[in-house]
């Protein structure tokens, strides 16, 4: 591996910007998500920056079921999204529509609509879960092309 | 050789001014962090991202998107260098505002409703802040006689003392062009922007990173500018600008988004009486 190729592997890992997308989650899982940039855990310590725009996002953060109203606009957010990128889904909802999986306006999890690369379990996911998922999604984030 | 001075020092300045202007990129997200109780990013996050940035995919749904940067970069560049050389202040504006009409051209490209708005504000920000800047280099001539910076940075006496009133006009554009609260309207460095990212939004990857450092080139540029107040000795020339530094983010931690109507109140109310009073002062 060049010197160039390094660097920016090394700053790939230590740089995510998250976009966080609610699909229909009962804001459960939303909570923990946003808890993690408080105080308490300060994802921002290892260069975490909640973004508010898809084109600017390196990973994708997605709680709760994705249902045939929100299928589209999620997978316009990920199209949206430039090369490399990844895709977190956060919750018993996120992972297989959870406990609404059944319901007839639900299509279940998000890896119905777009791939997903991690995969955070939870009820809702805890803060220091939704950490680890992220820090696993950035080994394959920079390791992408 | 005169030639090979001024490439030397022209490359010396530019790489000063990408180091300056990470570094004090990241104090100001350290700082902010620990006004939170929080511990903030490393201080080399600012580089770590700009790399990140470089290294993304390329989307452009308009090819001004991707001349604009490239442009904008190199007229804030191009003021760096002439401010180095010492040279006409004018000029240094005159080219620098070049650099902000790209970013807002290229912005202006794209369809996108937040683009456009902030566009919109961008351009009532230059509106208020350039005007107060030129106002300051006319105070400027006023004092020194001559426009140029060399005549400047050769004062016996702190320019401070003679022109209080537009240091704190200065103060005002200063707080705008670093996009800090209470006026980062037309794009501010976080997620809670109503706007999203406001003129930034449509860029992409290498093309935001490029304009990353285009910010920390005007910053560094009017913390110049700051230190053309007290130009008498190096500690002064290095403490005012870092004291401004450190107030505007202070500011922005203590500070909501005002509306553009209120910028202009501000701008054009009591910045520009201040500066006129500083004016007729003078020549009085």
């Amino acid at each position: 591996m060049g010197l160039i190729d390094k660097l920016i592997s090394t700053a790939r890992r230590r740089s995510p910007w998250l976009l966080h997308f609610d699909c229909g989650s009962c804001n459960g899982c939303d909570i923990e998500t946003l808890a993690c940039l408080t105080p308490v855990y300060d994802v921002e310590r290892f260069g975490v920056v909640n973004v508010g725009n898809p084109k600017h996002a390196d990973i994708l953060l997605v709680t709760g079921t994705v249902n045939h109203r929100n299928r589209e606009v999620l997978a316009v957010l990920f199209e949206q999204m430039p090369e490399p990128k990844v895709v977190v889904a956060i919750g018993a909802c996120g992972l297989s529509g959870g406990i609404f999986r059944e319901a007839p306006n639900v299509v279940g999890g998000v890896d119905k609509v777009i791939p997903v690369d991690v995969y955070v379990p939870g009820c809702p996911a805890r803060p220091e879960a939704i950490i680890d998922g992220v820090m696993l999604a950035l080994e394959k984030f920079r390791g992408k092309q | 050789m005169e030639v090979m001075r001024t490439a030397g020092l022209s490359l010396a300045t530019l790489t000063a001014a990408i180091l300056l202007g990470g570094l004090l990129s990241a104090i100001d997200r350290r700082l902010t962090a620990r006004l939170q109780s929080r511990q903030g990013p490393p201080l080399s996050q600012p580089f770590l991202d700009v790399i990140k940035l470089m290294a993304k995919e390329r989307m452009v749904t308009n090819p001004w998107q991707a001349f604009s940067p490239v442009a904008s970069l190199a007229a804030a560049a191009f003021a760096l260098v002439l401010f180095a050389l010492q040279g006409d202040l004018l000029v240094v504006l005159f080219v620098h505002m070049v650099g902000g009409v790209f970013l807002v051209l290229g912005a202006m490209a794209s369809p996108s409703p937040y683009s456009q708005t902030a566009c919109q504000r961008e351009l009532w920000q230059m509106l208020c802040c350039e005007t107060l800047l030129f106002l300051i280099a006319g105070a400027l001539y006023l004092t020194t006689g001559s426009f140029r910076i060399s005549g400047m940075s050769a004062l016996s006496e702190p320019l401070l003392f003679r022109l209080p009133f537009l240091f704190a006009a200065f103060l005002f554009a200063l707080t705008v062009k670093m996009r800090k609260s209470p006026f980062d309207l037309a794009g501010c460095h976080h997620a809670h922007q109503e706007l999203v990212r406001g003129v930034y939004t449509e860029y992409v990857g290498p093309h935001l990173g490029l304009l990353e450092i285009v910010h920390w080139f005007d910053v560094v540029l009017y913390l110049a500018i700051c230190s053309l107040f007290w130009a008498t000795g190096s500690r002064g020339m290095v403490l005012l600008p870092l004291a401004a530094f450190l107030a505007v983010i202070l500011l922005d931690n203590v500070a909501a988004r005002l509306t553009w109507r209120w910028m202009l109140g501000w701008g054009w109310g009591a910045a520009f009486v201040l500066s006129a009073v500083n004016l007729f002062w003078l020549k009085g």
